[in-house]
Formats: C-alpha cells, sequence, structure tokens
C-alpha cells in the first residue's frame, strides 16, 4: 500500500511503486482535474504541486509522492474563488479548457515564488501548451491576480 | 410541429431525461453548466430549443459541440434574444442525440465544422427563441382573453398594459407548450439586441477553472475496463499475427485483440497498465505495399501533378491567360508548398462503450458530431440507430480531428467483445493520435502572372496539385474533377484580373487526410497572397495598394483589408529593421485581414512586434468570443508557420509526441490586436477565418524584410527561428 496526502487527505493505493502518479488519481482514485495530454511531460496539462512545486505527474511515480504533499486542481480553493481562478474567469481565458488545469497549478506555483511577475517571469515559468492559443489571456490574468494578491497584502497590513 | 409529432417528441423528451437522470445515478458527471437536466423534468418544453421551468429558471437546448469555440454560449444567446428571457436564468444543455435522430434531425445540423454554428444555424435558432415567446404571449393572452398583440414580453415577464396585468413564462408554460406552433415569425433588427451581440461571459468557463469540466476521457462508470491500442503504422497495413505472451500474466491485464483486422488493442483494470503492456506485444504487421512510401517520394508524384498536361479547370475562367502572358512585359512564376500537418488535440481520442443486455448501447466521448458518432458505433456492432445513446461532453479541442467516429467504432468493438453490460473506456496515447490522424493535405501550387508596362496584373494561372477530403475522405464524386475544399481561395477568385485560368489536380496519397481548422484556406492564402506580393514587388507597386487596386468591386474584402492597414498604420514610418506584411481573405463566409510587423536579425531569427488583425463577420453576436477566436486562431497560423510539417518515412509518420510536433508556447506569443469590423447584411464564421491572412502577412513580412520570398512551410526548414 502506498500512503498518499492528497488536498490534505491520506489515501491508501494498492498500485506498482513507478505508476505514475497522474494515473493513480485519474483511474485509481477518480480525481478527473488532472488531465493526461502528452504522457512524456512536455505539455503540462497533468501538473499537479509537490510540496508546493509544480511537477509533471505523468512523468512522476506514485511511490516519489509518498510522504509529500500533493495538491491538485481540486485543491486549490473551496469555491473556484482563488485569485487565480478568479482572474482565468474574469479575463475569460479558457477555450476548450482542457490544458486550463495545468495552466493555473503552474500559474499558482509561479505566484507563491514571485508574487510580482515580470513578463520574462511568466514566459520562463509558464511553459504548458494550450493547443486553443489562449496565451495572452493566461498573461493578463495572472498579472490580474497578483493584483489582487497585492491588494489582499494591503489590506491585510492596514 | 404538429399535434401528432409533438407528443411523440415529449414522449421521447421525458424518456431521455429519465435516462440522463438514471446516467448520473452509475456515476457519469456532468458538467455543472448543463447538470440542469434535473430540474426539466417538472419543466415544460415550449419547443425543442426551450424548456421553462416553475421556478422561471429556462433551458435553452444546444444542438452543436462545445471544443472551445465558444458557440455554447452564443448560440444559445440568439434563442435568449427572441426569447426574451433573463440571460441569468438561463441554462444551457445538449440536445440529445439519440431523439434528434428518431425526431429525423428536429435540430438540424449537430457538425461543428467549418465555423458553421451561428452561420447556417442563427434563422432557426432565433426562430426557435420567438416561436418559444409568441406560444408563452398567446399561453397568458388566452387566460386573460385578451388579443396577444395587446400583450408585451420581456426579460420572462408577460404584461398586458391595459389591464395591468402581468405573468410570467413559468406560470403559463405548460399551457404554451399545448399551442400550435405559429407560423408567421417576425424576427428583431439586430440593432435592438439586448443579450446577442454582447460579449456575455461563456457559460463553460467556470467549469474548466476547477477540475470540474468532464471531457470524454474522464468518463467513469462502475466496473469499467481500460483499453490500449495501436494501428497498423504503414496506413492500410494489417495484424498478420502477435505475440503477448510477456504481457498476458501481468497484474491487471484481461485481454489482448484484434481490431478490425489492423489494431491490436490491450484491456485491462487500469489505462496506464494496458499502454506499458501494448508496449509488450510484439506484433508481426503486413503493411502491403505503401511501405516504401516517403516524404520525397509524395513530393515527386505532386510535382509531377504541377507538371502534368491535363488538370481539372476551375468555373471562373476569364479571358486568355496564356496568351496575356506571352504579351506581358514581366511574367513571374513560383511554386509554393505546403506539409502534412496534425490536429493534435489537447485531449487525445478516446470513447467509453457501453452495451447493456437488452440491446441498449451508451457512448461518451469528445466529438464534433454526434450524428456521426451515434451511426459510427450502431454501423460497426449492427444495431439500430434508435438503441444507440450518445453522450456529448465538452471537447478538449477538436479542429476537424473528431468529426469521425473511428476511435468510438474500435471502441464499440472492444466493448463487444467483452462480457455484456462492461462499460469499456478506450483511450489513445498522444504518439497514436499523432500517427493515426487524418492530416491536413499536403499541397503545392504552381502561379504564374504577368504584368503590363503599367505595373497591372493583366493575367494570372494557377495549378493547384493536392488530396481530395471530396474523394478521398468522403467518398463523393468530384464536380468536374474539381475538389472544393482544396481550391478554397482560388474558386472564389477575388480579384480583378482581365485574364485567369485557375486549375485543379487530385492526388491521392495512403496518407489519411481530413478537414483541419480553416482546411484549403489554411494553405491557399500562403500561395496566393504571398504570390501577390511578389507581383508587387516585381511591379514596384505597394503590396496594399496593390490589392486596392485589384479588388476594386470587392466591397467586403476592400472593407476589411482596409480596416487591417488603418488599425496597423500602413504607411506610417516603422522603426529600423522592421518590416511589415498584410494579406486578404475570404473563408467560412466572413473576410479577414492582417498585418504583422517583424524583423529578421542575421541569423534568420524572425521577432514578431505586432500582429493586426481584423474581421468582418457581419453580425458579430459575442464580441468578446470573436477576439478570442482570432487570438487562437493567430496561434495556431503561427504555429504551423514555424513549425508545422508532418514527414512520411517507410509508410508510417515520423512525428510522434509534443517533442518531435513542437507547438507554440508562452514565450513565442506575440501580440495580437483584433478588429471586429462587421458590416451587417450578412452571417460570417469566425472560429477559423482568423488564420487565414496570418500567415502570408507574415511571409510577405520577411519577403520585405529580408528580399526573398518564402514559398516553402515552415520556416524551420527554410533557415528561420522564433526569436
Amino acid at each position: 500500500m502506498i500512503k498518499l496526502n492528497i488536498n490534505g487527505r491520506q489515501r491508501e493505493v494498492d498500485v506498482e511503486p513507478e505508476m505514475p502518479l497522474l494515473w493513480v488519481l485519474r483511474d485509481v482514485l477518480d480525481m478527473k482535474g488532472t488531465k493526461f495530454g502528452c504522457g512524456i511531460a512536455q505539455c503540462g496539462a497533468c501538473t499537479v504541486h509537490i510540496n508546493g512545486e509544480p511537477v509533471r505527474s505523468c512523468s512522476f511515480p506514485v511511490s516519489a509522492a509518498e510522504g509529500q504533499r500533493v495538491t491538485t486542481i481540486e485543491g486549490i480553493s473551496r469555491n473556484s474563488n482563488h485569485p487565480v481562478q478568479v482572474a482565468w474567469v474574469e479575463h475569460q481565458v479558457p477555450q476548450c479548457g482542457y490544458c486550463q488545469s495545468g495552466q493555473i497549478m503552474a500559474a499558482v506555483a509561479l505566484l507563491r515564488k514571485k508574487p510580482n511577475p515580470t513578463d520574462a517571469d511568466i514566459d520562463s515559468a509558464m511553459t504548458n501548451i494550450c493547443r486553443c492559443g489562449t496565451y495572452a489571456r493566461i498573461r493578463k490574468a495572472i498579472h490580474a491576480a497578483a493584483r489582487t494578491n497585492r491588494g489582499a497584502a494591503k489590506a491585510a497590513k492596514a | 410541429m404538429k399535434n401528432a409529432s409533438f407528443k411523440q417528441s415529449r414522449r421521447d423528451f421525458l424518456a431521455n431525461s429519465v435516462a440522463a437522470t438514471g446516467g448520473l445515478a452509475i456515476g457519469m458527471h456532468i458538467p455543472s453548466a448543463v447538470a440542469q437536466k434535473t430540474g426539466v423534468l417538472e419543466g415544460a418544453e415550449v419547443n425543442i430549443w426551450v424548456v421553462v421551468n416553475p421556478d422561471e429558471s429556462v433551458v435553452i437546448r444546444y444542438a452543436r459541440s462545445e471544443m472551445g469555440q465558444g458557440s455554447m454560449t452564443s448560440a444559445p444567446q440568439l434563442v435568449a434574444e427572441e426569447l426574451d428571457v433573463d440571460w441569468r436564468k438561463v441554462r444551457i444543455e445538449y440536445a440529445d442525440t439519440n431523439r434528434h435522430v428518431r425526431l429525423k434531425r428536429a435540430w438540424g445540423d449537430m457538425a461543428t465544422v467549418g465555423s458553421r454554428t451561428i452561420r447556417t444555424s442563427q434563422d432557426y435558432l432565433r426562430k426557435g427563441g420567438a416561436a418559444a415567446r409568441m406560444m408563452l404571449v398567446s399561453a397568458a393572452a388566452q387566460q386573460w382573453g385578451v388579443p396577444p398583440g395587446e400583450c408585451t414580453a420581456a426579460g420572462g415577464v408577460i404584461t398586458h398594459a391595459a389591464s395591468r396585468r402581468r405573468t410570467t413564462y413559468g406560470k403559463v408554460a405548460a399551457a404554451a407548450a399545448k399551442l400550435d406552433p405559429p407560423k408567421d415569425i417576425a424576427l428583431k433588427d439586430p440593432k435592438d439586441w439586448k443579450i446577442a451581440g454582447k460579449s456575455l461571459r461563456r457559460i463553460d468557463i467556470p467549469a474548466s477553472v476547477n477540475g470540474a469540466q468532464r471531457y470524454g476521457v474522464d468518463t467513469q462508470l462502475p466496473g469499467m475496463v481500460y483499453a490500449a491500442i495501436t494501428k497498423s503504422p504503414v496506413f492500410g497495413g494489417k495484424v498478420k499475427s502477435f505475440d503477448d505472451s510477456r504481457v498476458k500474466t501481468r497484474r491487471g491485464i484481461i485481454k489482448v485483440m484484434t481490431v478490425e483486422g489492423d489494431a491490436v488493442a490491450v484491456v485491462a483494470d487500469n489505462w496506464w497498465r494496458a499502454k506499458e503492456a501494448l508496449k509488450d506485444v510484439q506484433v508481426d504487421w503486413d503493411t502491403g505495399a505503401n511501405g516504401g512510401v516517403s516524404s520525397t517520394s509524395l513530393l515527386e508524384f505532386f510535382k509531377a501533378g504541377l507538371a502534368a498536361p491535363e488538370a481539372a479547370l476551375l468555373p471562373n475562367r476569364k479571358g486568355d491567360a496564356e496568351k496575356a502572358i506571352a504579351g506581358a512585359s514581366k511574367v513571374l512564376e513560383a511554386e509554393y508548398f505546403t506539409p502534412f500537418l496534425a490536429h493534435a488535440p489537447m485531449e487525445p481520442l478516446g470513447a467509453t462503450v457501453h452495451i447493456q443486455q437488452g440491446g441498449r448501447v451508451d457512448v461518451w466521448a469528445s466529438t464534433q458530431s454526434g450524428e456521426a458518432m451515434l451511426a459510427g458505433v450502431a454501423n460497426v456492432l449492427g444495431v439500430p440507430t434508435d438503441n444507440v445513446y450518445f453522450h456529448k461532453t465538452q471537447a478538449g479541442g477538436g479542429f476537424g480531428r473528431r468529426s469521425f467516429p473511428d476511435f468510438a467504432r474500435q471502441a464499440a468493438l472492444i466493448a463487444r467483445s467483452m462480457p455484456v453490460g462492461t462499460p469499456v473506456k478506450l483511450l489513445w496515447s498522444r504518439e497514436e493520435d499523432m500517427q493515426q490522424d487524418n492530416y491536413r493535405p499536403l499541397a503545392m501550387y504552381r502561379l504564374k502572372a504577368g504584368i503590363d508596362a503599367s505595373g497591372h496584373v493583366v493575367a494570372w494561372t494557377t495549378r493547384i496539385a493536392s488530396g481530395s477530403l471530396a474523394a478521398q475522405l468522403l467518398n463523393l464524386p468530384l464536380k468536374n474533377g474539381v475538389d472544393g475544399p482544396a481550391t478554397e481561395g482560388f474558386a472564389e477568385f477575388p480579384y480583378e484580373v482581365p485574364n485567369q485560368r485557375h486549375e485543379y489536380i487530385q492526388r491521392r496519397t495512403h496518407v489519411p487526410i481530413g478537414f483541419w481548422r480553416t482546411v484549403g484556406w489554411s494553405q491557399s492564402p500562403f500561395a496566393r497572397e504571398g504570390f501577390i506580393d511578389e507581383l508587387a514587388r516585381a511591379a514596384g507597386r505597394d503590396p496594399y495598394e496593390l490589392r486596392r487596386e485589384m479588388l476594386k468591386d470587392e466591397k467586403r474584402p476592400l472593407g476589411v483589408l482596409d480596416a487591417a492597414a488603418k488599425a496597423a498604420g500602413w504607411g506610417r514610418p516603422l522603426p529600423k529593421g522592421v518590416f511589415r506584411g498584410i494579406a486578404t481573405t475570404e473563408p467560412y463566409g466572413s473576410f479577414t485581414a492582417a498585418v504583422v510587423e517583424l524583423s529578421v536579425d542575421g541569423k534568420g531569427g524572425v521577432k514578431l512586434h505586432r500582429v493586426v488583425q481584423a474581421i468582418d463577420c457581419g453580425y458579430a453576436v459575442n464580441p468578446d468570443n470573436i477576439v478570442a477566436q482570432i487570438e487562437g486562431s493567430s496561434v495556431w497560423a503561427l504555429t504551423a508557420a514555424m513549425w508545422g510539417e508532418i514527414t512520411v518515412k517507410d509508410g508510417r509518420i515520423e512525428q510522434g509526441n509534443f517533442d518531435t510536433y513542437r507547438l507554440l508556447r508562452m514565450r513565442e506569443m506575440p501580440k495580437v490586436e483584433v478588429v471586429i469590423a462587421p458590416t451587417g447584411g450578412f452571417w460570417g464564421g469566425v472560429g477559423e477565418p482568423g488564420q487565414a491572412p496570418f500567415i502570408p502577412a507574415m511571409t510577405n513580412a520577411i519577403l520585405a524584410a529580408t528580399g526573398k520570398p518564402v514559398r516553402s512551410l515552415p520556416l524551420k526548414n527554410q533557415g528561420f527561428t522564433l526569436v
């Protein structure tokens, strides 16, 4: 049995240690928000966080996730109210939406590390593929979410 | 609809609603945006487009697919506009495919292709909304004993001003549903629109930001098994035999089987186990005669098509092009090449099929054509279409690939081989998706033109050598030997040239071909608009001014060209080293033009400084969605321009995943400005037209920068990189 901490919940799964985390999430635990796009860590549709760091779960063996904190798209907020999610809706980012779980996970991780990202920061952190071509809106939404965070930080200080 | 058929349809409707809730009970997640089906049971179906619930919420049916193009929002906007309902109370659900087929296609065309959703259904969508409103008003008027003409409707409320009486849609819907539909339906003038024409937020987006959106590949049913598949890597090949001795006893492996004679599938209790096992199944393929085909041999075959003495003549011939070229003061000739391309939607292909005792078949998949899926599965299983229930989901991109049910047929055959009642989910790997696509046809163009002494283009000839989607994919006869999609851009040649002749010659390949976003318009403008710039250069003319002269009576192409040029500031000085290119096109009922500003460094590094895109789509139903589609089309086009190519070696495709089929990423995204310039009076497409002018505008800017025309794609093969 492999013990996992996913979105704060303890889960136990009886699978091969080399099974990628993606397929444990999708097929064993029926958590479908994390997507399969390429299987070779190229597209980022399967991005989740391990201890807050973005990881491509299609190429990450489940055994390596044991004892770590795994966060998926289902775990970043309770009511879609994470500033990144709010900005994504505000700027009408998704088209087909399939890559957006991964894009959002990448953006959340970026903003945690760099609360005021420059365009160059966004370029280097956001390497996920979107075939619909929503990049311009992703960029705008990341800047908007950063502004929201700054506003919240200011309000907390005051 | 007459009463008899209406009763029939209502019964079917209830039956299907029960079926739908049954689907929920067995574990299928339905996206929140369409999860209101449970409420529908109490509601009144005023007509097939509109269901009004007692709580005043309204369900509007959507008959096409949603794959990111946004028409699941914009099409219902047209219904809601005429219905005069409060948009906040509207829920949208997919029209049921099974009922649609039994009602002889009551919802019109379900195929989501050709940028057609708005332009070919706007009339019946608006009339559907208006008819429902008229029936609701009539029902209220009958209850009050007043003429319907004295009543007004707004925001779901019906008012009889003279007697100061008011009621709501929810209160009269049951009575309205029993009325005959009206015969004469007047539609609003678009200038009075309050819901249509507005940038309303897309209804599917909230579910796309929290992981709740369910795509075909997300289907999960109790007792479901998973299949991975590999089809003959050489198209047309067959399975001779396979050896599964290395995988049979592995954990979770249920069976290994041949599918349709040309593929091998592994069925397991988990998809990863199936996919891993498939790698270790040794398949002996009979590749047939196609194992020797390569990109080089294909190129020779297409070049021979350009040189062949005979070809099919397009009907728009004018004057005597050969004679005029002979007498011209300057003659230009050029050959253009565009490669095969793969669709590569982010959601890989797949389908889930559940065959039950008693013969009912349920299918879940992301599709562009619910009808094609239903028919394809019924056909391969040999069951009546009435028995097949297709469950439409959001599609993770489609771009033309999902119009055909090949993957659902495979899933159905695997499901039939399992004990009755076992649901099977087939999922293709990315490599399978890349290597078993139906590809954008390879095409070559030979263009020749003559310019007179004063710099006017007096003659033009075109020879197109390309696959025929009509003949090769759809098995349709060609009219006078001419394929429609392959000749897009030349069949409707908008330029005023007194002597012109355009020809087409079919090149049938063993490589399967398909409709790829923007189809012929994704490739022919590269040749047509590129050659215009070559002519302008030869004649010493400004390429924008030359186009204006040659489009003199073409009001709309000229209008959109001017809109793009004006927004870009054509003619204004640019920073040193920056050059402009322009192009104009007329795809799918719309008119689009683009201006690209770029610089090219000494090593062939292309830097895009600015992209301006303009569209005249007649009426703009959801402007922000149009902007999104044109932004996305620009990415699609830039990706194809820089890197897109599918090549063939030993009869098989050389690319396999995103490491060998490069797609554009964030750091390469240029700034795109979109000008929506709707002139009204017609309905044009939106999902594809933005791609058409982009590549030639870009390559024309490269011509301006380097002095050398670009005649072959992708640009990476011509020594260019994207900076």
